[in-house]
């Protein structure tokens, strides 16, 4: 067994064991800050180099062929790490969490991705499923760790997190059941075997497939298990709601990208179920965000719909729409960030943030307000951000299978979502009426806000290096 | 992909130039800090992309439809997207016109806008950039690109140096062309699925079936008709052009309008020529019904800004007549009429700008009685009012008598009905000339005027003619005004050749229209019958 393809894998558990470590003692907040930024620093290096080696080669098992290090998984490695990476930057100082937990906080979520990397390579149901419980378990114990007086708001959206995520685990155990049962194996590879002739011939296959996803939908709070998002979003610290917002959706699209290839040429089956699904998505969190006051709520609704957007690439089963998926998921992760980002900063001691408390922002912080503008107009889809050629590459996927009024709800959701993503901009741009101070930000605030911003505008307007690489994963999996 | 263009022979990338020109001066207008500074460069930048964009003209090769001064280079190779640039005789008079109307646009802000200027240069060279942009590329995606990149300057534009409504008017602007461009999207994806390709003048080559055409006719007619704007897409147009800052407001009606006609003849006729020939009645339909009801609504009008906005809507419906009565003259007219109306009208929209900044009033009433006052503007704004309606020897005539002489060709009613839209034109244009210079029919005028202290009504400013910057802008378009009215045959040679080759795409491409019953589809039969019906109203002989 070649302990170089797990490379990824044990640098996050050697950095969770550090911060174990250092979570005995009494580290003080910088220095906790710096070792942390380090590490994931390092992580991401060593990913980039995982993932250049396995672009040469053939695809390996590990672990009794229940874990694939392939192109695909160690794409999602870099993305995911380099999220990472991005949320411990962005999450500097941790103003939300209580002071005597901050260690523990870097160790949790350090063990959430570590689960999430684990994900993108399992290939057999119950590694996924073990993956998926250590991403989630270890985000389940730090939504309460958030530093606020009376603890009514955050204890409730833990709990909420919780008990829904524990349902729809269990009715993803059913499913799996049901796959097992049927198909008599747990095996992936097996399975897509299998699968596509059981689709035809006995149909009770759908239904454990369907069930089965139901967990990957509850990561992605893709319609039917979104509900929990807006409530957790809004009740967790900042920075932990910049982390559920952006890479536990990653990992869950490349969950649900190996999941859907299963079905191979069968994928007619389940193609309708998906589809209403992702439109269900898009029209509840779109039309559910134009309400929204407060900042977290919103972006918590819009992540709604983009998970339709991106389930829609999904649902096309060719090489464009997976490579479509991943680079508009990976571009969204970018673009929620800077929203994050944005939010993390205006407020002083953590607490939420509403319309209100962003007007102002153009005097107040130039660069914030122009974080803003291109996270939430590459969300809305405005050329030249990476939102624009996401959303360019999920249409062009989707008409080359002439889904066309699939395509066509799509269009007239994004074009809804651009009111509320104007309003956050048009918030910012406006004068505040009483005296608001200039936001203080220190260099490497600075230095994030740029990188942000030279990410959703590089990828957006020379996006050729990052979709070849997608290709190549996405060829790895059909 | 070479036999459609000719490869750029100047010394420099000009078409590439003219885009990074605005766009690195907008970069290094972040760093600018004084005033005086900020607004010299502005112009300076302005200036410069003009003079870069003269050699356009003076090199310009009449004898071929071929995109001359093309570039082509590569970004993304995965779906064959390349880069590629190049004008015909259809959009170099638009980029020209794009050129040096920007000139002027900073020129008048220099004491319209108060606060912000940094910003305001900032976002217009970055508006600049993309409607260069827009009517240069020679792919749909570069195309597209472009086309949304224009969406949020311009809202800035609105949104942070606007009237009272501005947070109306700019959303209201911003959504609704968005709807539109969305569609746009899914056509230009569409042709991509079909052919391969996006570039646009192989699209052009292509021959789709029926049913395929009508779907993208109609999805880029609707991103077109919003822009133009046509009725019933123009209601965005009055709120945004009375709430946008002056230099906003040049910008929309010079140009922005004028991106929906190039649309039109850019994507519509030539990809999907079939569906043209048979939309056209219903299209001459909404341009008669879109010049009648600007007339008419503006007729009504005591906001001199809105008065004008509802004559852009009027105008532009000449445009779009011209243009769909698909003849050598109809679209010589339309493309004259495009570059004099966006002269003409973004003359008047300064005029009302320089007199907003004296009285800060757009209200007619507020603005009586000044030709005692002001001489030299109300000279300008008369010689501007009378190019707006078309009078013999100003541009505003060359371009409605093509349409005119076009329409009654072939459709004698629509062509009364237009007659109709002119004569409406005239009113209210003289309406408001006789109440802004003279006065009131009651012979009283609204304002303190005298020997022009405005203490008593609270912030007015004195009444003094224009000034050196002012002059000069307004004499710069005169010139124009009366160089195209007098002489237009160096722009009509300019896109003789362009025009003749476009129709020749359409009426080749027409041969494939169904008759009667013989393209599947039931629902298609009942439409295609009430399309002869109005087509035989229309064409009454």
């Amino acid at each position: 067994m070649n302990m170089s393809l797990f490379l990824p894998e044990l640098a996050l558990i050697s950095m969770a064991l550090v911060f174990f470590f250092m979570s005995l003692g009494k580290p003080k907040s910088s220095f906790l800050q710096g070792v942390a930024l380090a590490q994931a620093a390092i992580v991401v290096f060593i990913a980039l180099f995982a993932f250049k080696f396995s672009c040469n080669q053939p695809a390996q098992t590990m672990f009794y062929d229940a874990y694939r290090v392939d192109a695909f998984s160690q794409l999602f490695k870099i993305i995911l790490t380099f999220g990472l990476f991005l949320v411990i930057y962005l999450g500097a100082g941790l103003k939300g969490i209580t002071d005597n937990l901050k260690a523990e906080y870097y160790m949790f979520m350090t063990l959430s991705v570590l689960g999430l990397v684990f994900l993108s390579s399992a290939v057999e149901l119950l590694t996924i499923v073990i993956s998926l419980e250590i991403s989630s378990f270890a985000l389940y114990v730090i939504i309460p760790f958030r530093f606020q007086k009376g603890y009514r708001k955050q204890m409730e959206a833990g709990i909420k997190y919780v008990m829904f995520g524990a349902m729809a685990t269990g009715i993803s155990l059913y499913g799996m059941s049901y796959i097992y049962g049927m198909a008599h194996t747990t095996y992936l590879n097996e399975l897509v075997q299998v699968l596509p002739g059981m689709l035809k011939h006995q149909p009770a296959i759908i239904i454990g497939l369907i069930l089965m996803m139901a967990s990957f939908f509850y990561k992605l709070a893709m319609f039917p298990m979104h509900f929990w998002a807006p409530d957790v979003y809004e009740g967790s610290s900042n920075e932990t709601a910049g982390f559920i917002a952006t890479l536990p959706k990653v990992g869950a699209v490349a969950l649900l990208i190996r999941l859907v290839a299963l079905a191979g040429i069968e994928i007619n089956q389940i193609t309708g179920i998906l589809a209403i699904f992702a439109i269900l998505s898009m029209v509840v969190g779109n039309l559910s965000a134009l309400v929204q006051d407060d900042l977290k709520r919103l972006l918590a609704y819009s992540s709604i719909a983009h998970a339709g957007y991106v389930m829609v690439a999904i649902l096309c089963v060719n090489t464009l729409g997976f490579s479509a998926a991943i680079y508009y998921i990976a571009g969204y992760l970018v673009m929620n960030l800077a929203c994050f980002y944005v939010i993390y900063n205006i407020s002083p001691k953590g607490e939420n943030v509403t319309f209100a408390d962003l007007k102002g922002l153009y005097k107040n912080s130039p660069m914030l307000a122009l974080t803003l503008v291109l996270g939430a107009f590459g969300m809305a889809g405005i050329p030249p951000t990476v939102g624009f050629f996401g959303k360019f590459f999920i249409f062009t996927a989707a008409i080359e299978k002439s889904l066309y009024a699939i395509v066509i709800l799509t269009v007239i959701n994004a074009g809804i979502s651009a009111f509320y993503y104007l309003k956050m901009v048009r918030a910012a741009f406006m004068t505040s009426d009483e005296e608001s101070s200039v936001i203080q930000m220190d260099l490497s605030a600075y230095i994030l806000g740029l990188i942000l911003i030279v990410t959703i505008l590089g990828i957006g307007i020379f996006p050729q290096t990052f979709m070849h690489y997608a290709e190549m994963a996405a060829g790895t999996i059909l | 992909m070479e036999h459609y263009l000719i490869e750029n022979a100047l010394s420099y990338p000009i078409l590439t130039v003219l885009i990074l020109v605005p766009l690195i001066g907008a970069g290094v207008t972040l760093f600018l800090k004084s005033d005086l500074m900020i607004k010299a460069w502005g112009l300076m930048v302005t200036v410069l992309t003009a003079a870069l964009s003269l050699p356009l003209f003076f090199n310009w090769d009449f004898q071929t439809p071929k995109y001359q001064f093309a570039q082509l280079s590569e970004w993304f190779p995965i779906l064959h997207l390349n880069y590629v640039v190049g004008v015909d005789g259809i959009s170099v008079l638009l980029v020209l016109l794009t050129t040096f109307v920007m000139p002027l646009c900073i020129l008048c802000s220099w004491t319209y806008i108060k606060t912000r200027f940094k910003e305001f240069v900032l976002v217009t060279l970055l508006m600049e950039t993309a409607m260069i942009g827009v009517f240069i590329s020679l792919n749909t995606v570069l195309f597209f690109v472009f086309w949304e990149a224009m969406l949020v300057p311009m809202y800035l534009l609105i949104a942070i140096w606007g009237g009272e409504r501005k947070d109306y008017a700019s959303i209201k602007f911003f959504l609704y062309t968005l709807l539109g461009s969305i569609f746009l999207l899914v056509s230009i994806v569409a042709l991509y699925v079909k052919t391969g390709t996006f570039f646009i003048p192989e699209l052009m080559t292509h021959t789709y079936s029926f049913g395929f055409q009508m779907w993208i006719f109609l999805a880029f007619t609707l991103a077109f008709a919003i822009k133009v704007p046509m009725f019933p897409f123009h209601t965005w147009l009055p709120a945004a052009h009375v709430e946008a800052p002056v230099a906003g407001s040049v910008i929309l009606a010079s140009i922005l309008l004028k991106m929906g006609g190039y649309g039109f003849l850019r994507f519509c006729l030539p990809m999907a020529p079939a569906a043209t020939n048979y939309c056209m009645p219903y299209l001459i339909l909404f341009s008669v019904i879109s010049i009648v009801v600007g007339g008419y609504l503006a007729l009504g009008q005591s906001d001199i800004k809105k008065l004008i906005a509802y004559s852009s809507v009027g105008h532009m419906g000449f445009v779009t007549l011209g243009i769909f009565l698909l003849s050598d003259e109809g679209l010589k007219g339309a493309m004259m009429q495009m570059i004099n109306h966006g002269v003409t009208t973004g003359a008047l929209f300064i005029l009302v700008g320089i007199i907003y900044e004296r009285t800060h009033s757009r209200e007619i009433a507020d603005n009586s009685a000044l030709g005692m006052l002001m001489p030299a503007y109300v000279t300008f704004l008369v010689l501007f009012s009378l190019a707006s309606f078309g009078f013999p020897g100003t541009n505003g005539f060359v371009g409605e008598f093509l349409v005119l002489l076009a329409v009654f060709k072939t459709h004698k009613v629509a062509g009364a009905f237009s007659i109709v839209g002119a004569i409406l034109a005239a009113a209210y244009m003289l309406r408001l000339v006789q109440k802004m210079v003279w006065s009131d029919s009651d012979g009283h005028a609204h304002h303190d005027h005298g020997d022009g202290h405005g203490d008593s009504h609270g912030g007015h400013h004195a009444l003094y003619d224009l000034n050196m910057r002012e002059a000069g802008t307004l004499i710069f378009l005169l010139c124009f005004v009366f160089w195209i009215g007098l002489n237009p045959k160096p722009l009509l040679d300019v896109m003789d050749v362009s025009v003749t080759h476009l129709l020749q795409q359409v009426s080749d491409g027409a041969q494939i229209i169904p008759t009667g019953g013989e393209h599947g589809g039931g629902h298609h039969a009942s439409l295609m019958e009430w399309g002869q019906n109005i087509k035989q109203f229309f064409a009454f002989r």
